[in-house]
Order: C-alpha cells, then structure tokens, then sequence
C-alpha cells in the first residue's frame, strides 16, 4: 500500500538531525570547508544522537534493527546542514555496516561492537583508486591467496580518516570479484599518504593509501573463508550517497529560494520573473523526483527485491545529475554573489559535483 | 511509513487493464491514428460495459458515503480511488493515448459535476453514464482568444428571468470529446462562462449543456499531431438556452473568486492523472527502445562507472531514472490526493515532470533507432506525436511551472504573472 511519510519515530529522528543541522553542522560549514577541519565536538555531537547505532541488533550491542529507509531519510537531513561533517559523523558506517550485512558471526561480535560505543572512533574502508574510470566492480587492487593468507597490493584513494583510523575494510579484486579485507592501522606493507586536496569535500579528511604486500589472514577476510556478495554493500553506498546528494541540493535550493525573494531587481524582487521563478519551479521538482527514486531503492533493499540494485545505481546516477544541476542553477541564481564564497552556494556546488565521482563513502 | 507496493486491488485491476490495453487498443492503434476522426467503438462499448459491471457511473473516483459507523473487526483500509485512477489511466495510454481518451463516462465535465454540483445535480447528469448506451461528456472552457489565461473567458451566460433560463453565448476551442458528448451520444458539456464581466474571474460559472440543446454546434473537428483517434472540437454558442439549475455552485455574484477556484481545484486531481498519461506513454516507448536494441544485440548494463558505458547505454539510463522518477512524484502527487492533503504544487511538478519526460523519451527513442524508429512501421513515432499532447493541455509545462513556483515562493498570482 502506497504511502510516502516517515513513521512516528522516524520523524522523531528527523527532528533531532534538524536541530543538529540548524544549530551545528550549517553555522559551521563555510570556515570548516576554509579551514579544511571540522570543529572539535561536531562530530561527536552528532555521533551521540545514535543513527548508526540504532540500525545495529542488539545482540551486537547496537539498540535496533537495520533500515535503509530510515538510513537514507537520516543522511538526506544531515546532508542538508554539510556533506563533509555528514560523512564525517558517518564514516564508521563504511566499517560496521559491511560486517553488519557480510561478516561471519565471529566478525560481526568481534568487530562491530567497539566500533558502536559512545565515543566517535575512526574506522574506515578504502574502496576508491586513482584512475578515471575507476569501477568499484573491477578492481585494480589486488588480493592474491598465498597460503593461509591473502596478499593485497594496489594504490587507494578518498580513504576517510585513513591516519587515525584503527582498522578499515580494505577492498580488492580477488580472481574478479571484489572483496573486503579487515586490515588493521599499522599492518606491514600499509602506507597512507598524504592528505588529499579536492575540489570539494575539504572538511572531511580522505587520504592517498598504499598496499604493499599487505598481508591478511583468512579469517579477516570479510565474510570469512568463502568471502561475500559484494552488491550489499555498494547499494548501501549508492543509496547513501544519492539521499545525501538529496539533502544538499534541497540547501543550495532554499537558500536561492531566500535570496530570490529578498533581492530586489528593476522594482520587483528577483523571484518575480519568471526566468528566476521557471528555474525554481524545475529545481523544486527535481529534487522530489529523485528524492522519491531514493526513498524508492532504499525501500526495495529492505524488501530484499531483486531490482534493488538496479533501482540503488539509478538513484546515484539521477541523484548526481540532479545536484549539479540544482547547485549551477543556485549559483546563478545569486549572479555574481553566487560565486564569491560569502555564501555558500559555490560550496555547494563543488561538493555537489562530487556525487558523480563519489563510492563508497557513505553507507546506511 | 513509507512504502512503495502497490495496494492489492490495483494491482488485480492493472491486470485486467492490460489485457484491454493489449488486445482492444494496440492490435487498433495504427488504424485510428490513420483514420482520423473515425470512431473505436468496439473499445467504447467494451469499457462501457466493463465500467458499468465495476459499478461505476464513470472511471472518476466516488466520493465516499457517509463513513458507517466504525466496525472494529473491520480493517480500515485508506482511499486508494485516485491512486487507482492513475494506475489505469497509465495502463490504457500504453496501450493507446488517444484511444483512452475515448472510454465513456469521461472525466473531466463529469468531474466538474462531480466537484462543485448539488445532489440535485449529480442525479441528474451522472446518472446516465450508467445507461445502455455509452455516454461522453467533455469540459469547454479554452476559447480562441483564451488559452491558458482562462480568466480572459469571454463568452457569457445572461439570465433570462421570465423563463428563468440562462442564455449562453460564445465560442469555445480545444474540446476534447465534445463531438462525441453533443453528436454521438445523450451527454453533456459543462461550458465556463461569465455572468458579470465586470467581475472578473469572480464572475465566472459553470453550465451543463446537454446534448440536443438547441443552440449549441459543434462546427469543427481539429486535425492533430497525435492523439487522432480522439476528437477536439470548437463549440459555438448562439443564444443557447440552459435551464436555471443547470448553472454549477452559487449563481450570485460576490467578491470572492470561488467559482473559479473551483475550476482550479479539479486540476489538483486531473494534473497528475494527465501525467500518468504520459508515463503509460513513456513506458511503452522505452520498453519498446528496450527490445528493439537487445534485438540487435545491444543490451544495457546496469550498475557499471558512466565512464565505460556506450552512449546509448547512458541515454538509456538517464531515461529510465527521469522515467522512475516522474513517475514516482506522480504517484505521490495522486497519494495526496487520495489522503485529502493539499496537492496543488505537487499536482503541477508531477505534470511538469512527466510531460517533460515523456516528450524527451519518445524524441530520444525515435533518433536512437536510427532509421527504423523514423517509420510508421512501428508505433514509435506515433507515440512521439502522441506524447507531446501531455505538456499542453491541462495547463501547458509553463502553467505548471507558474503554479509550483507560486508555491515554492509563497507568491500570488499578482506578484508571480
């Protein structure tokens, strides 16, 4: 039966992430993307409200159960206040949710619970490489087996948090499919480099990490001896990244909504020509079309349907094209104001470009 | 809660719509496109009879009787009747745009009847679409001079009080069914006119013209682009004559523009019906594109970067994510209506949406075929022509836009023109 409102508690979820966004994450987001460092406290403040934890069983010690639904409508609402702290206050979905949906039992009571305490802990995963046509599908990272343990050796790139992060889920092409390998901070052959500059994103820090013979035993490999199905995880990521790809256009889109109807132009205000209003009117309805489309495949994956993957990939694709186009249209919409970084709809409009680029760096 | 599956009786009901669409509709498609003008009436009586055996007085959802008194052992399911609606609409335009237009019982002078008549009224007119005969009606409000600014309608209705008989006078364009409400069957037109020009939209009212009124012509039927198997007519009135009571709402005049409103407000439930016309278009188109491309060896590949995807894989793609997503919002907009929840920005992107959509889909499939797509061999190019309808009427893609900004902004129409 159709229906398209978050239930009761949901909404109580949404509310609480509104606070955080209105108070917190949006005052802080121009001089943390400036400064290329987010305040300290913002990500624990955010943390404590519990998204990760209350979609982790609690025979894991988390204190709910896994929605995606749920889990797109909260990174859509953080995402509205700032994408880098967002993905900042999320990042160690990108460890515990692969072993949520993968992990052999013993990973899962090993691994998630530390990860899930009240205090915000790097724990991360490297899913992206250096090359333009990266495809999380075939990888160029390689994981050969070599006796009881497998190899790994390649180059990584946008790992968050890699320099203080206690493990991360490496992913690498095992014979063709792609694999996640629990490797902790320190292992020989581990390198992270240097702190990535970027177009956007500036707050969040991602680095450069190579695999040099990187050696991990069996039983850190995700999913154990017989390894996983590595689609879980990138419709996870996909819907993550698209609902937050939602969130941001909808800032960019209410803030060049505010503007046009306060600047004043040949006697009227800005909003009242319709070359401005036309270009609101399209905003408006193409972040609801592709909100639904999220809200959509977020809903199938928890229905566990067939399509869901299909359905995850095309929310990304319509999601990205739609955050560019939004956040261009907010920046011209302030004309030359647009562009200088008082406002901060040129900053949204470099991070929103990014969703076309992004993968595996949000999960819900 | 939020949950996209289809309500059990939909989808029962698609079933059977499908197998409508698939043997009534697509075997005659060409035919009516070529033939226009001519009538389907093998489909007309079907639907008729099929309308009526689902106990319906037309396809347009009931308003619900008074609510019995709670049963607690009953489950309480919501209102579905629009959602419903739209589902079928979707199904009979994948079968055949313009031959959907022609299901008796119509829709939108029923409608207009239906949303601002008095019980009076709804008797009188609605019953005969449970008759017989099929029966058509069909909304004149577009007048040469006034398309999408309806409030520069000129014709008008004067009050002749002796007989206590409207005189209605003025020509009206763009009537969809009107040939087959007046000429071919015992219907009825429900004719915008003004009773107090000086009034403004204020003045503006709504009659029932029934078939046979003398006075009332149909004196053209319009070729088309598409959409052929259905008929668009101009009307004249010439000092028609219409009983007191057939005049819609409130006859008096005041300083309110409720009567016009009025008008509007039935567009908060024929926009996104419009639009799941269009998506029925749309996918038909793409599942036709789809098939045809696998014919010849291509088939689309999901879920790969962009950056190693063929160009038509990326058109493809990017068709179905504005495909789902228009329909998605369409089906929300007619949610809301169902749930009584105010819809009119929603009502309008779903139409600015799907219209878009649709028009960019069938333009896209025709080129991607190549030299196949172009002939009339297939029905593609028909669909092209067909599709376009979609972002014209009810409220072209502009309109639309005018409406969802006001309300994005919080504007009037005096400060958003």
């Amino acid at each position: 039966m159709y229906a398209f409102s978050p239930t009761e508690e949901q909404q109580m979820l949404l509310d609480a992430i509104s606070r955080y966004t209105e108070n917190d994450l949006g005052p802080a987001a121009r001089d943390a993307d400036e400064e290329a460092q987010l305040p300290p406290g913002l990500v624990e403040k955010g943390w404590e409200m519990g998204v990760l934890q209350a979609s982790i069983p609690d025979e894991y010690f988390g204190f709910g159960e896994h929605s995606a639904v749920t889990g797109v409508l909260a990174a859509e609402a953080m995402a509205y206040g700032d994408l880098s702290a967002t993905m900042a206050v999320m990042n160690p979905n990108l460890f515990v949710l692969p072993l949520l949906f993968c992990g052999t039992e013993e990973q899962k009571q090993e691994f998630i619970p530390p990860v899930i305490e009240a205090e915000w802990k790097a724990y991360t995963a490297a899913l992206m490489e250096p090359k333009f046509d990266f495809d999380p599908n075939d990888l160029a990272t390689v994981a050969e087996a070599d006796g009881d343990d497998y190899v790994l050796t390649g180059e990584k790139s946008y790992v968050p948090f890699a320099n203080e992060a206690e493990m991360m889920i490496v992913y690498a092409n095992l014979e063709g499919k792609t694999q996640g390998f629990i490797v902790p901070a320190g292992a020989e052959g581990l390198e992270v480099g240097d702190r990535q500059k970027l177009l956007g994103l500036n707050a969040l820090p991602l680095f450069n990490v190579k695999l040099d013979g990187v050696r991990v035993p069996q039983g850190m490999r995700l999913g154990g001896s017989d390894g996983h199905d590595f689609a879980p995880i990138i419709d996870s990521s996909r819907v993550a990244l698209a609902a937050m790809a939602v969130g941001l256009s909808k800032a960019a889109f209410d803030y060049a909504v505010e503007y046009a109807k306060d600047r004043d132009v040949f006697g009227v205000k800005v909003a009242q020509k319709q070359a401005i209003a036309f270009m609101l009117a399209e905003m408006g309805t193409e972040i609801e079309a592709i909100r639904m489309l999220v809200w959509e495949a977020a809903w199938m994956l928890d229905e566990g349907m067939e399509e869901a993957s299909k359905e995850a990939y095309l929310a990304l694709t319509g999601a990205a094209d739609m955050a560019m186009m939004v956040t261009d249209r907010a920046v011209q919409i302030l004309g030359g104001h647009g562009y200088i970084r008082e406002h901060p709809v040129e900053m949204w409009m470099r991070n929103g470009r990014g969703f076309a680029t992004f993968s595996g760096l949000a999960m819900v | 809660m939020i949950d996209f599956s289809p309500p059990k009786p939909i989808t029962q009901m698609n079933n059977v719509v499908e197998t409508v669409a698939v043997n009534m509709m697509r075997p005659v498609s060409r035919y009516f496109d070529e033939n226009e003008h001519e009538i389907p009436w093998d489909f007309i009586k079907f639907m008729h009879t099929a309308v009526k055996a689902m106990g319906g007085t037309s396809m347009a959802p009931k308003e619900k009787k008074e609510e019995k008194k709670d049963d607690p052992k009953k489950k309480k399911f919501p209102p579905i009747g629009y959602q419903r609606l739209g589902h079928m609409v979707e199904m009979l335009s994948w079968g055949d745009a313009g031959i959907y237009l022609c299901t008796p019982g119509g829709m939108l002078g029923s409608a207009a009847v239906s949303a601002a008549g008095t019980p009076e009224q709804k008797k009188r007119f609605l019953t005969r679409f449970m008759g017989k005969e099929p029966v058509f009606d069909a909304m004149a409000m577009t007048e040469p001079q006034a398309g999408s600014d309806t409030s520069a309608i000129r014709a008008t209705a004067d009050l002749d009080e002796e007989t206590n008989e409207w005189i209605l006078n003025g020509e009206k364009i763009f009537v969809t069914a009107g040939d087959k409400a007046l000429n071919q069957s015992n219907g009825f037109i429900v004719v915008w006119a003004t009773i107090d020009a000086e009034a403004g939209r204020a003045g503006m009212r709504s009659f029932v013209v029934e078939s046979g009124t003398p006075g009332c012509k149909v004196t053209k039927m319009e070729h088309k682009l598409g959409i052929r198997a259905s008929d668009t007519v101009s009307i004249i009135l010439q000092d028609c004559r219409v009983p007191y009571e057939n005049v819609l709402g409130s006859p008096t005049v005041k300083k309110t523009t409720k009567g016009f409103k009025g008008a509007m407000k039935t567009f908060d439930a024929t926009r996104p019906i419009i639009a799941t016309q269009a998506m029925g278009i749309a996918r038909a188109t793409l599942e036709l594109l789809k098939e045809e491309l696998e014919k010849n060896g291509v088939t689309i590949r999901y879920g790969i970067p962009r950056q190693k995807l063929t160009n038509i894989e990326r058109e493809v793609i990017d068709m179905e994510v504005q495909f789902r997503s228009a329909w998605l919002l369409t089906l929300k907009a007619l949610w809301m209506a169902d749930n009584k929840l105010h819809n009119p920005k929603e009502a309008s992107m779903s139409k600015v949406k799907a219209g878009d959509v649709v028009v960019r889909i069938t333009q896209k499939a025709v080129a991607l075929l190549g030299p196949l797509g172009y002939t009339r061999d297939m029905l593609l190019e028909k669909w092209f022509r067909d599709a376009k309808i979609t972002d014209l009427y009810e409220g072209t893609g502009q309109i639309n836009r005018l409406v969802v900004a006001r309300h994005i902004l919080g504007y009037r129409g005096s400060q958003l023109r």
